[in-house]
């Protein structure tokens, strides 16, 4: 059935420590009192598998000139950064929390700000932003003839932007094949789903017509991400090829019962009970993965 | 600082969309490493067509789509490029404004978006009238904007803006406005305006091709009426140079500006708002575009209309001094 040979251990690996980030993020949102639980739960496993094997990256050498970028588009889901920055040591969750949204004593903001946290590669926060900025990136790796790969997570809902598919149309004119677009494709936006509030389907075919490379994935299983994270052609910078999209479909809310599926768990803070209740679904929920 | 220019050498033509390409060439061959990001209306002919030709591997063309090329600029930027970026001015501002402010402003990279065809350079009515753009680029922090006088000056900025830190707007018209300056041998400072005139009576102030007609205006004023106009050229709107006006507002006591924009929000709106809080009491005129979408004609036809041309300035001038 697979044509990759995927290392189970490092596939196991890779769950556990989604299963992590899961209760950490929980956690946090509920101690800073806001945060956008559902899209971040979404994401979870394809942040994971970035940070932890695929990406050349360092949070403790956040700058380091040859790394991979990942450039979070979707900048409200920037508390499963934070909490992945945190489990790899740069931060500890007390910290965090301190310097949470605190006026002038700010270090993490509800959006992704660059100068406040060095492992951010762009500020964002307003949609449509990061697929232009990060094909900047890989026209500046082809310009420095440097292997480094971009990385670019946008929200399904957020393709209602039109500069998205200004992008689109340049990245395949360009011809990037150092550049990876992945769409976080949970099937929600904010009042509802992408199919009531503003259609994107087909998405496989408009992306194939535009002139990229399409993998239609299951965002929240592990090896289905590492299948095709790992069978990436190389970042070349100079060979002109299509750019690679990766449809990752997932769950708005994975892993806490109450949230999955459900608009209504886009934004906001959680209470303590609602917080323990999560926490116990995604041990429970951990046995069905 | 005092560079002077006067009204009898032999004001050619300039081009400043012409100028800023041949700097960049210039640049380019002296060694200096930028890239070059377009939109669809650099012209092979033109000078940065001759840039786009010689150096490919540096340049990108984005076509007609703003937001995207502003967008991507950042993240050549972030990828640790300078960048020199051409856009069709009235679309640079107004199609790209989340661009300018989230990717170049809030994110603070080194990006100089050269916004062409300033006020109603381009003709064509307006659609194509970039009369809004400075009230935007004055809102939005960490934005360095400049708008040179002509062609020597654009010149200037381009290649002083290559080691300057953080983003920057360079605001240049259609072309084809005479020179303000005969001999290019003068420093310019980015943040620091330039009195380009002497005067006793009242004080123009004025940036971008305005200065001048501002400069054509004192000749009328001095000339016909007597009257002893000194002139500024403010080429740096933001951060707007506060010392020279306290000087010329304390020395003149009246003030008049001059702008190829709207007179909400640009250079005149900048002054007055300076002069109101240190508590001026002399007397003050905006001259630039009224707010409304201007007739259509002749750029020149257009400033005379409303009496944005030297003899508008004059009348204007002598009936607030009177």
């Amino acid at each position: 059935m697979y044509k990759y040979n995927i290392d189970m251990d490092l596939v196991r690996f890779l769950e556990e420590k989604a299963l992590k980030i899961r209760k950490d993020l929980v956690t946090f949102v509920y101690r800073i009192g806001m945060g956008h639980l559902g899209g971040e739960l979404s994401m979870v496993e394809v942040a994971v598998a970035l940070y932890y094997h695929y990406m050349n990256y360092d949070v403790m050498d956040p700058k380091k000139q040859d790394r991979d970028r990942f450039v979070l588009s979707k900048g409200h889901c920037s508390e499963t950064l934070y909490s992945i920055f945190a489990d790899l040591g740069a931060y500890t969750q007390d910290y965090m929390v301190e310097h949470f949204e605190v006026l002038d004593k700010t270090k993490f903001g509800m959006h992704t700000n660059r100068k406040y946290v060095p492992q951010i590669e762009l500020s964002a926060g307003s949609l449509g932003h990061g697929l232009s900025v990060a094909l900047g990136m890989a026209l500046a790796a082809r310009k420095q003839k440097k292997g480094w790969r971009t990385f670019v997570m946008v929200g399904d809902g957020e393709l209602n932007e039109g500069s998205n598919w200004e992008a689109i149309m340049a990245a395949a004119h360009y011809r990037l094949a150092n550049l990876v677009l992945i769409i976080d494709k949970n099937k929600l936006q904010m009042t509802g789903t992408t199919e009531q509030v503003m259609n994107i389907d087909p998405l496989d075919k408009k992306l194939e017509a535009f002139g990229w490379q399409v993998k239609d994935i299951d965002g929240n299983n592990m090896y289905s991400i590492c299948e095709a994270l790992q069978s990436l052609p190389p970042a070349d910078p100079i060979s002109r090829r299509k750019p690679v999209a990766i449809i990752s479909n997932t769950l708005k809310g994975k892993g806490v019962d109450f949230m999955e599926g459900n608009a209504k768990w886009h934004g906001g803070g959680i209470a303590k009970e609602q917080c323990d209740e999560a926490l116990c679904c995604i041990d429970d929920n951990r046995k069905c993965w | 600082m005092a560079v002077l220019t006067t009204f009898d050498f032999d004001q050619m033509l300039s081009n400043a969309r012409e100028a800023y390409g041949e700097e960049l060439l210039r640049m380019a061959d002296d060694g200096l490493d930028f890239v070059f990001t377009y939109s669809d209306n650099v012209a092979p002919s033109s000078s940065a067509g001759k840039l786009v030709a010689k150096y490919p591997e540096r340049c990108f063309n984005f076509g007609i789509a703003e937001p995207n090329q502003v967008g991507a600029s950042c993240g050549l930027a972030l990828g640790g490029e300078i960048v020199y970026s051409q856009v069709f001015g009235p679309f640079l501002s107004l199609r790209a404004a989340d661009q300018i402010h989230t990717d170049i402003a809030y994110n603070d990279v080194n990006v100089r978006l050269i916004g062409t065809h300033a006020g109603v350079t381009a003709g064509g009515g307006p659609t194509h009238n970039c009369i809004a753009d400075l009230a935007l680029y004055r809102a939005i922090p960490n934005l360095t904007v400049e708008v040179p006088a002509d062609a020597g000056q654009c010149c200037k900025i381009v290649r002083q803006s290559h080691s300057f830190e953080g983003p920057m707007i360079i605001r240049i018209d259609r072309g084809g406005s005479p020179n303000v300056y005969a001999d290019n041998n003068y420093e310019l400072v980015i943040g620091k305006a330039i009195e380009t005139l002497p005067g006793a009576d009242v004080t123009l102030i004025s940036a971008g091709s305005s200065v001048y007609w501002s400069l054509m205006g004192a000749k009328i004023l001095r000339e016909k009426y007597g009257i002893s106009a000194r002139l500024i050229d403010m080429h740096t709107i933001k951060p707007l140079d506060t010392d020279m006006i306290k000087k010329c507002a304390g020395e003149t006591g009246a003030i008049v500006t001059v702008e190829e924009h709207s007179i909400n929000g640009g250079l005149g709106s900048a002054v007055a708002e300076y002069l109101m809080e240190s508590g001026f009491s002399g007397r003050f005129k905006r001259i630039g575009l009224p707010d409304e979408f201007a007739v259509l004609g002749e750029t020149e036809a257009v400033y005379e209309y409303y009496g944005m041309d030297p003899k508008g300035i004059a009348e204007k001038v002598r009936l607030l001094l009177k």
